[in-house]
């Protein structure tokens, strides 16, 4: 299996990583990953990451779930089966419409909600089982590790790290995985 | 320090006057003589429609002349003479009732926006919100209006049982009460000297909060502690437990007792919903044209993004009434109730509906996209549907009581429109020429000035 080298840079304040991120990028070296024990405001447009495009998606699911619920209910309350249960008009979907509303709301939202869910796990890799990817375990406490590529240029990215304030300075053999 | 243009200034007056005219003009032509009315029905059952379509009116004890119309029909020459008449006097009083009911629907359009602004400054007080205060001067500028709006919206109504001939409450018409049960038994409740002094302890009960906590914050600009802010904080907190029990009572008064016969429970809500999304998106508006002047520089796009989503959210909150006082009668289907949505979906199909795409649909996918929200246009946009659509919102509520089936959209309405769109504008923008427009000292100031989503 190939290796490759990485720098794992260890900072103990997010306001020290946040500065630390933006002096790394301004040198131009990649940032292959951060790891944070909570969510750090701002950090992922000071790294440069693109927008999410969940909401665009749950979008989407939520339009299919209006569909579906509108294609089951036409065809069991008006096509299959018209009986007239109370007097409420089932000779087209429109008359009978308010009453397939809160049906037609609840699906909307539920596949919006669960698609999105579902889709925001397949896209973090993320299930039960699943073996942590954590390079070190007080990154889930009260530490951020910054990880840097390497490539020949290790002394060069040393002393830029400590210049910015990181605690411990790492050289990491990282499996090629994935 | 604002100063108000004098171009906004002119153009202000010149909505007045013309408005004015306008509603000047929509009384002068609504005094139909018994036997105009008679030859106009005559012209119109000669093409086509006839008896049988205008007879479809609910409208308190009117609705029993219009059924009977049929009966009697079969019951020898006499009775169908009486019948005859009752209906061209009914068609008559309708359209006597419509510069009224014009005048009204646009006046307690306004004045809406005003209280509904009101309570979402009170809100901002109670939640101690930091993204706000920038925009304090803008909401007191706004509610300015609630005086003297709400005068002349009770004006209007007691004197349209007063000075006209009940042009817009059925229940003020002592004739009408004599020979229905039902309004005898509502009469503790519904009786012109009652009704009067309910409405002038509401206006009396939202002016005088609107005075005092202008007057604490103003207090605030100049004071060394937060004493002031303390004041406003609290008084807001007892304001808003006082508005939403008058605010729902003003609903059953000013906008359900015109179908006296008729009742609903969320009423009050339902109103509330769509003041509180004309208020804030008129907020909005306010808002960006003193930006775009130089006046407001700190208001960011973060606090347009913040009132576009409450414009977002309480559009969904407004359909959801909508459809739950919609659905749970047109569900349960018991005629006492249903006549209301009957008479509406018959006589005002596309507007009763059409407002629902204006006020849902639309704003529902125009505003849901976040980057969206931060577009100056795009909000403008998205608000003038809204204000047109919750003014359609009244006029379905209000009209067809009043005219029924001869409802128009022509110079009465536009001409009040213009009215009171003047009015408003002229006593809001002189308001915010009274004082800075951001205030100083307050305690949020900072965070408000600041304030990034």
């Amino acid at each position: 299996m190939e290796t490759s080298k990485v720098i794992h840079a260890i900072y103990t304040d997010d306001d020290v990583l946040m500065n630390a991120v933006k002096k790394v990028k301004a040198e131009k070296h990649h940032i292959e990953e951060i790891y944070t024990p909570f969510p750090v405001h701002g950090l992922d447009k000071a790294m440069g990451l693109a927008p999410t495009r969940i909401a665009i998606a749950s979008f989407i699911y939520g339009c299919i779930g209006l569909i579906v619920s509108i294609v089951m209910m036409d065809f069991i309350m008006i096509s299959d089966w018209p009986q007239n249960i109370g007097g409420k008009p089932s000779f087209s979907y429109i008359e009978n419409m308010p009453a397939f509303v809160p049906i037609m709301f609840e699906l909307t939202v539920f596949f919006a909600a669960h698609l999105m869910v579902i889709t925001f796990y397949l896209r973090s890799r993320m299930w039960p089982f699943k073996k942590a990817e954590n390079p070190d375990p007080r990154t889930t406490d009260d530490h951020f590790l910054m990880e840097i590529a390497v490539h020949g240029n290790e002394k060069e990215l040393d002393s830029l790290l400590k210049e910015t304030g990181a605690v411990e300075i790492r050289l990491i053999e990282k499996e090629e995985a994935h | 320090m604002y100063t108000i243009s004098n171009k906004l200034k002119t153009f202000s007056i010149a909505l007045i006057i013309l408005g004015l005219l306008g509603v000047g003009y929509g009384f002068m032509t609504s005094h139909k003589s018994f036997e105009d009315v008679e030859t106009m029905l005559a012209q119109e059952s000669s093409h086509g429609g006839g008896h049988a379509e205008e007879a479809t009116h609910e409208t308190a004890s009117q609705d029993v002349v219009a059924s009977e119309d049929h009966a009697q029909e079969s019951h020898g020459e006499e009775s169908h003479v009486d019948a005859h008449k009752e209906h061209v006097e009914h068609v008559q009083h309708q359209i006597a009732n419509r510069p009224w009911s014009a005048l009204y629907v646009a006046a307690f359009f306004f004045f809406m926006i005003a209280l509904g602004v009101l309570a979402f400054y009170a809100i901002q007080f109670a939640s101690q919100a930091g993204w706000s205060p920038v925009l304090f001067r803008v909401m007191e500028g706004i509610t300015a209006y609630v005086l003297p709006g709400g005068l002349i919206v009770l004006a209007i109504a007691i004197a349209s049982g007063t000075i006209g001939h009940y042009n817009i409450f059925i229940w003020m018409d002592p004739d009408v009460v004599a020979h229905d049960k039902l309004l005898q038994g509502k009469a503790g409740w519904l009786n012109i000297g009652w009704f009067a002094v309910r409405g002038l302890i509401f206006i009396a009960g939202w002016s005088i909060y609107r005075f005092f906590a202008r007057k604490f914050t103003i207090a605030q600009d100049k004071s060394d502690d937060n004493s002031n802010f303390k004041k406003t904080f609290r008084i807001s907190a007892a304001f808003l437990v006082f508005f939403i029990y008058t605010e729902s009572i003003m609903s059953w008064d000013w906008i359900m007792s015109v179908d006296p016969h008729w009742f609903s429970t969320l009423f009050g809500w339902y109103v509330f919903a769509g003041m509180a999304v004309s208020g804030i998106t008129v907020i909005a508006f306010i808002s960006l044209y003193l930006k775009s002047r130089g006046y407001l520089e700190v208001v960011n796009d973060s606090h347009i993004h913040d009132l576009a989503k409450f414009m977002f959210g309480f559009s969904i909150f407004w359909a959801y009434l909508w459809f739950s006082q919609f659905m749970l009668i047109w569900y349960a289907n018991i005629p006492e109730e249903v006549t209301y949505f009957v008479t509406r979906i018959e006589d005002y199909n596309g507007l009763f509906f059409g407002m629902l795409a204006l006020n849902l649909v639309f704003p529902f996918l125009v505003l849901m996209n976040s980057d969206y929200k931060r577009i100056p246009w795009f909000v403008v946009m998205a608000g003038i549907v809204i204000l047109v659509g919750h003014y359609i919102d009244v006029y379905v509520m209000i009209m067809p009581a009043t005219v029924g089936d001869r409802w128009a959209f022509g110079i009465p309405e536009i001409s009040s429109i213009m009215l009171f769109a003047g009015l408003f504008l002229f006593i809001v923008f002189t308001a915010l020429t009274k004082a800075p427009l951001v205030v100083k000292r307050n305690p949020f100031l900072k965070e408000s000035e600041n304030f990034h989503y």
